[in-house]
């Protein structure tokens, strides 16, 4: 157990509706979100003193401090790599509450992602950035290799090859994710399941992913108001207590290009599953479900052994037969994950996180612990939520 | 409109290296170690005291992708992207330009496939290396 476990707990969540065309800006679906996770648990602008987001996020703590009329912030701060930053925008603000350093923290994040900069895309911008990161994309970008999905195909490959896994395994998180959807009115995909003929039958985006390996490009925006664990029993809402909150980055790490290591795979899940264990005194067998983070499918997989579900190479029999969906022995992303509700950079994740301690999902799982992480392939992030 | 590498003072020998058509790898100079990619220190033993070496020009495919979507600047699609195990013990990424049939336009590449680098002069400033079997 760790000085940060139990100490912080999320008492509100907020949303906008996800769409393809959100039709405003991207502060504007940040503040809107902002504006629901206070309602949410009773809290007010005027209450916030802390704001932590993405450093990918457009909007900055203080142009979302100015929308929301909120007077003074004590506390701001980014995560960066991508969706790895998720989980650990939550940590920053735990960590900030449980030193008192704030009181009333909200982590954000908005963007339109699918109507204005799609991540799916080739990006020059990340092969021509003035840093580090773009001097590491100089190894793979003018060779070709630039979409997020054919960076995670080459691991997928190597993944088949080594452990003898096939498309069809990475199917069965693309079918659970869709079903799960199917009962979610929130998601985009509500009332759309798939079969895993469907998801053979589409079209091959980077060979050995198929477009129903890849998660959704999407428009919206998620908030999160985290506070005390002992102020979050005042507020309006059931508690999610943070029981352990973790970062992670492997040796010989890159983003989305980790491929130098004798084995690549994704180690850095390996770090943050270590430390949330080690804070939160759990286990695996102590997590009914979990939401993992899902923009491609393989990433499922490799998470689940990663942090201890099963052995390495394991997590195709792990899937098989309904497993993770609910019902099965350890259901996976009941809100649809990313290729089903939206892609919200995995902060809608540990929304339905907050949900299923309270009790609220519409696939609820008995779950008095939620596992969720955030981006692979990536620095990264996870956190263990109590009740 | 090919994407044109970032190159600072880290990785200059590089592509100084390409437009002469070697493919040179970091050593380091007190502890002998290889690298790639390269950079200003050696992860092994601290030091800043770097050469290079220049690759026999031969690997293994370790992975590999076929990309089919979205689009690629300067690319036309598919193209076969892969993981090369150079003989000298590092890996890099690169296009292998001859692993698709003409006929049908499947991928014949397999992990374990001999490729041998060539080079891709696409301008006065810039040579990219690219991969063709071995």
């Amino acid at each position: 157990m760790s000085a940060l476990s139990g100490a912080a707990a999320i008492a509100g969540i907020g949303a906008t509706e996800f769409s393809k065309a959100s039709g405003r800006s991207e502060l504007q679906l940040s503040v809107e979100a902002v504006q629901h996770a206070l309602a949410d648990c009773g809290l007010t602008p005027a209450d916030v003193d802390g704001l932590t987001t993405f450093t990918m996020d457009t909007s900055s703590e203080i142009a979302v401090a100015r929308e929301l009329g909120i007077p003074e912030l004590r506390f701001f701060s980014r995560i960066n790599y991508g969706g790895g930053a998720a989980c650990a925008t939550v940590q920053q603000a735990a960590m900030a509450v449980a030193t008192g350093v704030a009181d009333v923290v909200v982590c954000y994040r908005g963007f339109n992602e699918r109507s204005e900069s799609r991540f799916g895309q080739f990006s020059l911008a990340a092969a021509t950035q003035v840093n580090t990161n773009g001097l590491d994309n100089a190894w793979t970008y003018p060779m070709g290799l630039g979409t997020p999905a054919a960076t995670v195909a080459m691991q997928a490959r190597r993944y088949m090859h080594e452990y003898g896994a096939t498309s069809r395994d990475f199917g069965a998180v693309a079918v659970a994710d869709r079903r799960h959807a199917a009962t979610n009115p929130d998601a985009f995909f509500f009332g759309r399941p798939i079969t895993i003929e469907d998801h053979q039958a589409s079209r091959m985006i980077a060979d050995p992913l198929h477009l129903l390996d890849c998660c959704q490009e999407s428009d919206g925006a998620v908030a999160l108001v985290v506070v005390s664990a002992e102020r979050a029993r005042d507020l309006a809402q059931k508690p999610a207590v943070i029981a352990a909150a973790a970062q992670g980055s492997g040796r010989d790490q890159f983003v989305m290009t980790s491929y130098y290591r004798d084995d690549i795979g994704i180690p850095e899940m390996g770090v943050v599953g270590r430390e949330l264990w080690r804070q939160s005194g759990l286990t695996p067998d102590d997590m009914p479900m979990a939401i993992l983070y899902d923009h491609f499918t393989p990433y499922v997989l490799m998470q689940l052994e990663e942090l201890g579900f099963c052995g390495r190479g394991e997590a195709p029999g792990f899937v098989a037969d309904g497993a993770i969906e609910v019902g099965g022995r350890l259901p996976l992303n009941t809100h649809g994950g990313q290729l089903g509700e939206a892609y919200i950079h995995g902060m809608n994740g540990i929304a339905e996180g907050v949900r299923q301690i309270r009790g609220t999902s519409v696939n609820p799982v008995e779950a008095p612990h939620v596992l969720v992480t955030a981006g692979t392939g990536v620095p990264t992030s996870g956190l263990i939520l109590s009740a | 409109m090919t994407v044109r590498p970032m190159v600072g003072r880290d990785s200059q020998f590089f592509w100084d290296g390409t437009a002469e058509r070697e493919l040179r790898i970091q050593t380091c100079n007190a502890c002998g170690f290889l690298r790639f990619p390269p950079g200003p220190a050696c992860p092994e033993c601290g030091a800043f005291d770097r050469g290079h070496v220049v690759a026999a020009g031969t690997g293994t495919v370790f992975s590999y992708v076929v990309h089919r979507h979205p689009p690629v600047p300067g690319k036309e699609l598919p193209i076969v992207l892969a993981l090369i195990d150079l003989d000298e013990g590092v890996r890099m990424v690169g296009e292998v330009t001859d692993a698709l049939s003409d006929e049908t336009g499947d991928a014949e590449i397999e992990i374990g496939m001999r490729l041998r680098v060539d080079f891709d002069r696409v301008d006065d400033e810039l040579t990219l290396p690219v991969w063709r079997k071995a």
